[in-house]
C-alpha cells in the first residue's frame, strides 16, 4: 500500500501500474485489485480487460489521447506518467482527456511528481498525485495552492481571468 | 503603460512566495540541484561563472522611472553597482547572492516587476519595437497585444515545460524593429481591407545553431482569435517538438521537419477545437488593455522647433547626435531619443546604478517619465520635446550616454560572452571594446555610415550575429578562443542571414580583420552606398580575398 493525494486528501492506494515486459510483450494482468494498463495493452485487449473490471489506463508522454478518444468516458481512472517533471507533454494529455474527450474520472499524475509540479498539474485537470516516495506528501499537497489566481482558462478554471475580472 | 490591478499583483506576489519557499528548501537540501535548476531558471536565475545571474523581465521593453530607480537600487544593494541590458529588452545582474534573490523579487514586485519566465524552457518575455506607440512609421500600437500575450503566457499551466525556450515578438510598424522573422513566433499587427485589426503569424524563425527565417502560416488572424490560435501552435509544439536532443528542440526544427505547410495544417486542425472557446478575446478586454496605452499628457506643438533647428545648424556635434540618436516621433514637435549604451571602454549594454538614477531623473524632467529598452541594448526616451533636445543632449553627455553612434559600426550588439556566461565558447566584450577603440574617430565612423555589427560568444546567438551586417561568432577550438566572421546579414522586414567568409581568426587578429573588411567597403562603395548594399552588390568574395590574402594558413577548421 502506498499513499497518494486524491481530491486534496492523502489516501491509501493499491492500484498496480502494469508495464510492458522488457521484450515489448504484454504482461499478464493480476487477478485481483485495480490495475492500470498501458494504452497499447488496453487497445489490444480491451474486451477482456473490461470484462475483468477494475481496469484503468496509463499514458506515457508520447501516447496519443486521440487513440483512446471518447472511450475515456467509460474509464474510472487514467494515469499519466511524468518520467521527468520537465517533460511537459503530460500537461497537454491531461487537458485533452478532460476538455476534448470528456473524461470525468480520476486523473492521476505519477513519476517525477512533487510539490512544485502540483499547481500546473491541478490546473490541467489532474485530481490525483502519486507523489515521489522520497518526497514529503503532506508538504507536496500544499503545492496545489501555490497560485490561486490565474490568467488562462484551464480545466480547473474554465474561464480566463479576462472574462472574470472585476474592474474597479 | 500597463498598470497592475489586484489580480496581477496577487499573481506576481504568489510567485515571490513560491520562489522564497523553493530557495529555502534548496538551501535546506530538500530540493536537489537537478530539481531546483528548472525552477530557478523560470525565475531568471542562472548559476554562472562567478555567481548567480538574475535576469529581470522588462515586458516589451517598457519602463517607468520608478521602476528604473528600483533597477538602480538593486544594482547598488545586491550587485556590483551595474546591470546589463540584453538583446531581449531585459536587464540582468551578474553578481547577486542566491540567498538574496527572493528579496530582490519582492523588491521588484513592489514596482510591478518580476523575473518570471526570463529563462527556462517556457514562453519567454514578449518583445517588441522600442518605439512602440511613438514611432512615426507605426501602423498599429503593438503594446496592448504584447500585454495580452504577456498575461496569457504568464504561468500558462500547459506550456511551462516545453521542449525548449520559446520567444514571441510583435511588430506594428512599417519597418520591423522587433526582429519578428527570427522568433519562434513573430506577429505582425495589421489591418485588413475592412480596416479590422488582425495578425500575420510567422513561426519557426530563430538564430542559434540552426538559423532560420520564420514562415508565414497565418496571413490574417482575426484579433479575437489571437490567444486560442497561440494555444494551438504551442500545443502542437509541446506535443511534437523534439525532446531527445536539445539542439534540435526548438520549434523551428519541428516546422522545418514537417514543412511550414504541414505544420500550419496541424495547427489549424488543433485550432478547430479551440477556436471560439473561452480564450476568445472579448472586445471589453481589448478595450481595457488598450486604454493603458493611450498617449500621455503631451503638448500640442506646431512642428519643428526654431530653437532646435538653430542649435542643430550652429553646433555640428549636436547635429551629429541628432542625426544618429534622434528618431522621428508621431507627434509634431516631439522626438524619440536613443541613449547609447555603447560608449568607448564600456561593455555594450551595461549601465551603472548612478546612470540608471540619472536616466530616471532625465526622463522625469524631459520624457514624461517613460523609458524604453531596445533589443540593440540601448535606452530610449520616447517623449522628448524638440525644444528640449539640446538640454537632453547636454545631460546625456554628462551621464555618458550621448555617444552619437546609433546604427553605426560601434553600436555593437553583444552578448556578455565568456567573461560572464558559462555557455560561451569565447569572450565577446574584449572584441567589442577593441573595436570601439579602433573606430573612435567620429568623423571616420560617420563617414562609414550604417553598419550593424553583432557578436555572440557561442552558437546560442544571444548577440544575434547571424543578422548582423558583420556577424562575429566565438568558437572554441581545442580550448582556445576563435572567431568566425560572416557578412551580409540584416534584421528587419527583409531579414536575412549572413554568410561565413572562411576559417576563423584568433582574438588578436580581429581588429585587423574588421579594418580590412571596412577597407574593402570604402574602396568599392558608390556615393551614399551603405555597407550592406556593397555586400549585396559584390557578394562576399572581394572581402574574403582581401581578408585572407597573404595570411599564413593556420591549422584550423572552418
Amino acid at each position: 500500500m502506498s499513499k497518494i493525494i486524491r481530491d486534496r486528501q492523502i489516501v491509501e492506494d493499491n492500484a498496480t501500474i502494469l508495464r510492458l515486459n522488457e521484450d515489448g510483450s504484454f504482461a499478464a494482468v493480476p487477478a485481483e485489485g485495480v490495475v492500470l494498463v498501458s494504452l497499447k495493452q488496453f487497445i489490444a485487449q480491451k474486451e477482456a480487460l473490461l470484462a475483468r473490471g477494475n481496469i484503468g489506463v496509463w499514458f506515457a508522454p508520447d501516447d496519443e489521447p486521440e487513440e483512446l478518444g471518447d472511450e475515456a468516458k467509460t474509464l474510472a481512472v487514467i494515469a499519466v506518467e511524468f518520467p521527468a517533471f520537465t517533460d511537459g507533454r503530460g500537461f497537454s494529455i491531461g487537458r485533452l482527456l478532460r476538455e476534448r474527450y470528456g473524461f470525468t474520472g480520476e486523473l492521476r499524475a505519477f513519476g517525477d511528481v512533487f510539490k512544485d509540479t502540483l499547481n500546473y498539474l491541478y490546473r490541467c485537470g489532474f485530481n490525483a498525485f502519486a507523489v515521489r516516495a522520497d518526497k514529503n506528501i503532506e508538504d507536496a499537497l500544499k503545492g496545489i495552492d501555490d497560485f490561486t489566481e490565474y490568467y488562462q482558462a484551464s480545466v480547473q478554471q474554465p474561464q480566463p481571468l479576462f472574462r472574470r475580472r472585476e474592474t474597479v | 503603460m500597463y498598470i497592475y490591478d489586484d489580480y496581477d499583483q496577487k499573481i506576481v506576489d504568489a510567485r515571490v512566495a513560491q520562489f522564497r519557499d523553493q530557495t529555502r528548501r534548496y538551501l535546506a537540501g530538500e530540493l536537489t540541484d537537478d530539481e531546483f535548476r528548472p525552477l530557478r531558471l523560470q525565475n531568471g536565475l542562472y548559476i554562472q561563472r562567478h555567481a548567480p545571474m538574475l535576469r529581470v523581465a522588462i515586458p516589451y521593453g517598457e519602463l517607468n522611472t520608478k521602476q528604473v530607480r528600483v533597477l538602480g537600487e538593486i544594482a547598488r544593494k545586491y550587485d556590483r553597482n551595474y546591470g546589463h541590458f540584453t538583446t531581449r529588452q531585459n536587464i540582468q545582474y551578474n553578481w547577486p547572492k542566491l540567498e538574496d534573490v527572493p528579496q530582490i523579487l519582492a523588491d521588484l514586485a513592489a514596482v510591478q516587476m518580476h523575473a518570471v519566465q526570463t529563462s527556462g524552457n517556457c514562453i519567454r518575455n514578449t518583445t517588441s519595437d522600442q518605439f512602440a506607440g511613438v514611432a512615426h512609421d507605426e501602423l498599429i500600437d503593438p503594446r496592448p497585444w504584447c500585454e495580452i500575450i504577456r498575461q496569457w503566457s504568464t504561468f500558462h499551466p500547459e506550456f511551462a515545460h516545453l521542449p525548449r525556450k520559446f520567444k514571441i515578438a510583435v511588430n506594428g510598424a512599417k519597418e520591423d524593429r522587433a526582429a519578428i522573422l527570427v522568433h519562434d513566433i513573430g506577429i505582425n499587427v495589421v489591418k485588413n481591407e475592412a480596416g479590422e485589426i488582425g495578425f500575420q503569424v510567422y513561426v519557426g524563425g530563430g538564430l542559434g545553431r540552426t538559423p532560420i527565417i520564420g514562415a508565414l502560416i497565418k496571413p490574417f488572424l482575426e484579433q479575437e482569435h489571437l490567444l486560442s490560435y497561440l494555444d494551438a501552435v504551442l500545443r502542437v509544439y509541446n506535443r511534437y517538438g523534439r525532446r531527445d536532443n536539445k539542439y534540435k528542440a526548438r520549434i523551428k526544427i519541428l516546422v522545418k521537419a514537417m514543412t511550414p505547410e504541414a505544420f500550419g495544417a496541424k495547427v489549424e486542425a488543433e485550432w478547430a477545437y479551440l477556436k471560439d472557446g473561452p480564450q476568445t478575446l472579448t472586445q471589453a478586454e481589448v478595450d481595457r488593455v488598450t486604454a493603458f496605452f493611450v498617449d500621455p499628457a503631451y503638448e500640442t506643438l506646431a512642428g519643428d522647433d526654431a530653437g532646435f533647428l538653430a542649435a542643430k545648424a550652429s553646433n555640428p556635434a549636436f547635429a551629429r547626435w541628432v542625426e544618429r540618436n534622434v528618431f522621428g516621433h508621431k507627434k509634431a514637435g516631439y522626438a524619440c531619443v536613443t541613449l547609447s549604451l555603447k560608449a568607448r571602454g564600456i561593455a555594450p549594454g551595461d549601465a551603472s546604478d548612478k546612470q540608471l538614477d540619472d536616466v530616471a531623473a532625465l526622463s522625469d524632467r524631459f520624457s514624461l517619465g517613460e523609458v524604453r529598452v531596445s533589443h540593440e541594448q540601448n535606452l530610449i526616451l520616447p517623449w522628448v520635446k524638440q525644444s528640449d533636445l539640446f538640454a537632453v543632449w547636454e545631460e546625456a553627455k554628462r551621464i555618458g550616454f550621448a555617444t552619437p553612434n546609433i546604427g553605426l559600426l560601434t553600436d555593437v550588439i553583444c552578448c556578455p560572452g565568456g567573461d560572464f556566461c558559462s555557455l560561451a565558447n569565447a569572450k565577446s566584450i574584449p572584441i567589442a571594446l577593441a573595436l570601439q577603440e579602433s573606430f573612435d574617430d567620429l568623423d571616420y565612423l560617420f563617414d562609414l555610415g550604417e553598419i550593424e555589427l553583432n557578436m555572440s560568444g557561442c552558437m546560442n546567438a544571444c548577440g544575434h550575429h547571424h543578422v548582423g551586417n558583420i556577424g562575429i561568432l566565438g568558437v572554441d577550438k581545442n580550448g582556445s578562443e576563435w572567431y568566425q566572421v560572416s557578412l551580409g546579414g540584416r534584421q528587419g522586414s527583409a531579414a536575412s542571414l549572413g554568410k561565413v567568409i572562411g576559417p576563423s581568426f584568433a582574438q588578436d587578429e580581429m581588429s585587423e580583420v574588421i579594418e580590412k573588411i571596412i577597407k574593402v567597403y570604402v574602396d568599392n562603395r558608390h556615393p551614399d552606398e551603405r555597407f550592406i548594399d556593397v555586400v549585396d552588390r559584390l557578394g562576399i568574395d572581394p572581402f574574403k580575398t582581401y581578408v585572407y590574402a597573404g595570411r599564413a594558413a593556420r591549422k584550423e577548421a572552418a
